[in-house]
């Protein structure tokens, strides 16, 4: 079968997670992995791996034709300096920093709506792992406020999510909004440096219309198990339950243990969530250059 | 002769006692009070600093914005001081305050997480604000763990760093030493935050004084979260006895603390089991109430959750897992039962 060629941006804590996901994907193909720093261990591991590297950032990626998709795992602030120059090369930009240029998406709620956009932005790892229960706790009853706590292991927060922590908040409770439909939205980080790490844990918190706890439960549940299609660890730790005027369920999201230990589970939903949507759009581009 | 830099956090630290419901009006009467008493920084705000209403931590009574306004107006001399913890609050709340009025922030991160509070301490210099480090649940750290952090914070442009015992479980000599390895390699003064659990909370401020901190935290009546923090009205005095300048009237302070604090507590503030336990176990002092109503709403003892928390080593802010420990427990102990 041929595939999509595909580079990634900024090989961090992500863009090395990703790197694995890539390397095994049914459609794509790892053409270029592309960073600035020489001792940078995720290029390193790149070419270890058989995979070209390149520590000229962006313009390798703009010069290489067969790269039609490209990851961008570095920062917000970064990302707005590549964005236009992908677009200009015609290159589809998979956003997984919190700049927010092209619409967001979370693939089990709204991927088909966008399939089509140049840029495409995964919003943030707690996005990722809490706007599936906001929307699926708004798909039956109106959501006034919602609120979510992500807690992440120290280790698996890199450099980028640290110097990110703003975006990080703030581009989580507009996707709450955008895509999980509430009607207000915050959103809170916290970094744990407990050993063993913890598994990342998200605490998501609704306050509804109509409390009515038996439909708001199934309705969570059956998206539980739409996330769990692309990101096999997604469990629910909590189900819903009413607390006063809160409704309050909680989410443990292990990862695959890709590139960084199992309890990273805050990269593996994104990086998942990322190589899902590049497969669906190199099916698309696959399949219309087979009609021509 | 000797002096020392207090800052009163009534109006903030305090707020965890009251569920955060102080109003404007009632921060504004004790902040002029304050003033008055010659304090030089006084802090205010949600307990969790701006941005901390949520369902998470508690809903306050007033905005940031309308607690910033209602005091703003009233200091004279004092300087207004919020919290800042990154991950909570953000840089354009940062903003919002230095317009209304604040003059100083302290922005906080857990003990070896100072990294995060670059970008907040970089704007609060450009803000030109009076900048703090506050490294909280430094019991949970080494001495050399939290210099390596208080330098990141140095390096950010922070004025003072503050060893910050969140959880009240420091024992004088983990004051000194911590406070004592940071003021012989910073450039800038060291501060010290104590929290009463173990109550120790004035003995370590003066622990922490010997070791070389300049700036030290007090609340009136000690009001704040667990079993509150170290009487300004006490520390005023004690410094007195001792000869090292303050700065505040003791009698003003003592009058304040009296006639306009005293009479809006919703108790008065002790050291009870549950206080003694987050001390003991090394637990975020706000996790208190949170925990009394999680013990009730399960029917489990709070020394438990406790205890469970403290083993998990979970730091401030994860005030959502104590619900889960409760959970865990109540079903545990049912479980049993039905065995």
């Amino acid at each position: 079968m041929r595939k999509v060629g595909t580079a990634i941006l900024g090989p961090g804590n992500i863009g090395t997670d990703l790197m694995y996901k890539v390397v095994r994907s049914r459609n794509l193909e790892l053409r270029l992995m592309s960073g600035v720093d020489p001792k940078s261990e995720g290029l390193a591991l790149a070419a270890s791996l058989g995979v070209r590297t390149s520590t000229d950032g962006v313009s390798p990626v703009l010069d290489d034709p067969s790269v039609e998709i490209v990851f961008d795992a570095t920062s917000a602030r970064i990302h707005l300096q590549h964005a236009p120059l992908l677009k200009d090369a015609g290159k589809r930009a998979i956003d997984l920093t919190p700049a927010a240029i092209g619409p967001y998406v979370v693939p089990c709620v709204n991927i088909d709506e966008h399939a089509d956009a140049p840029n495409i932005n995964l919003i943030t790892c707690g996005g990722q792992a809490t706007i599936p229960i906001v929307a699926a706790v708004s798909r039956v009853t109106r959501v006034r406020y919602a609120e979510i706590v992500a807690t992440i292991s120290s280790r698996s927060a890199g450099p980028g999510t640290r110097q990110n922590i703003d975006e990080f908040t703030q581009t989580t409770a507009r996707g709450l909004v955008q895509i999980g439909g509430a009607e207000r939205a915050k959103a809170i980080i916290i970094l744990n440096p407990a050993e063993p790490p913890i598994m990342m844990r998200n605490t998501i918190y609704t306050v509804v219309e109509s409390p009515d706890i038996q439909r708001i439960r199934e309705s969570v549940s059956e998206m539980v198990h739409r996330v769990k299609r692309y990101v096999p660890g997604y469990r629910l730790k909590m189900p819903p339950m009413m607390d006063g005027q809160r409704v309050i369920a909680m989410i443990e999201v292990e990862g695959a243990g890709d590139y960084l230990p199992k309890y990273s589970g805050n990269l593996d939903i994104i990086t998942a969530a990322a190589v899902g949507l590049a497969e669906l759009l190199a099916d698309r581009m696959l399949d219309g250059r087979a009609r021509e | 002769m000797r002096n020392v830099i207090i800052t009163d956090t009534t109006l903030r630290d305090g707020m965890h006692a009251v569920s955060h419901q102080f109003t404007p009006g009632q921060m504004a009467a004790v902040a002029r009070g304050l003033d008055e008493a010659g304090v030089p920084i006084i802090e205010i705000g949600h307990g969790d600093g701006l941005g901390g209403a949520s369902l998470q931590y508690g809903f306050a009574a007033g905005t940031d914005r309308e607690y910033l306004e209602a005091v703003s107006a009233v200091l004279k001399n004092a300087s207004l001081a919020v919290l800042l913890l990154p991950g909570i609050g953000t840089k354009v709340d940062l903003e919002m305050a230095a317009d209304l009025g604040a003059r100083a922030v302290r922005i906080a991160t857990h003990v070896t997480e100072a990294d995060i509070s670059e970008q907040h301490i970089g704007l609060a210099k450009r803000l030109g604000m009076m900048t703090v480090g506050f490294l909280m649940m430094s019991h949970m750290a080494s001495p050399e763990k939290i210099l390596e952090q208080a330098r990141l914070m140095e390096s950010y442009g922070a004025d003072v760093v503050y060893v910050t015992d969140s959880a009240g479980a420091l024992l004088p000599d983990g004051v000194r030493e911590r406070v004592g390895l940071l003021k012989a390699h910073l450039k800038v003064p060291v501060g010290f935050h104590a929290h009463n659990n173990l109550s120790l909370a004035v003995g370590n401020n003066l622990a922490a004084m010997e070791a070389g901190a300049t700036y030290l935290d007090g609340t009136l009546r000690g009001l704040g979260g667990g079993a509150g923090n170290a009487p300004t009205e006490a520390m005023v005095a004690v410094l007195d006895r001792m000869g090292v300048a303050t700065g505040i009237d003791l009698y003003t302070l003592m009058d304040v603390a009296e006639n306009v604090l005293q009479p809006l507590m919703h108790r008065p503030q002790q050291i009870s089991n549950a206080s003694l336990m987050l001390g003991y176990a090394g637990v975020y002092s706000s996790f208190l109430l949170h925990t009394y109503r999680a013990a009730e709403k399960f029917g489990v003892d709070p020394r438990d959750i406790l205890v469970e928390l403290g083993r998990r080593k979970i730091v401030g802010g994860q005030e959502d897992i104590i619900i889960d420990v409760a959970q865990e427990l109540s079903s545990e102990r049912s479980a049993g039962r039905a065995g």
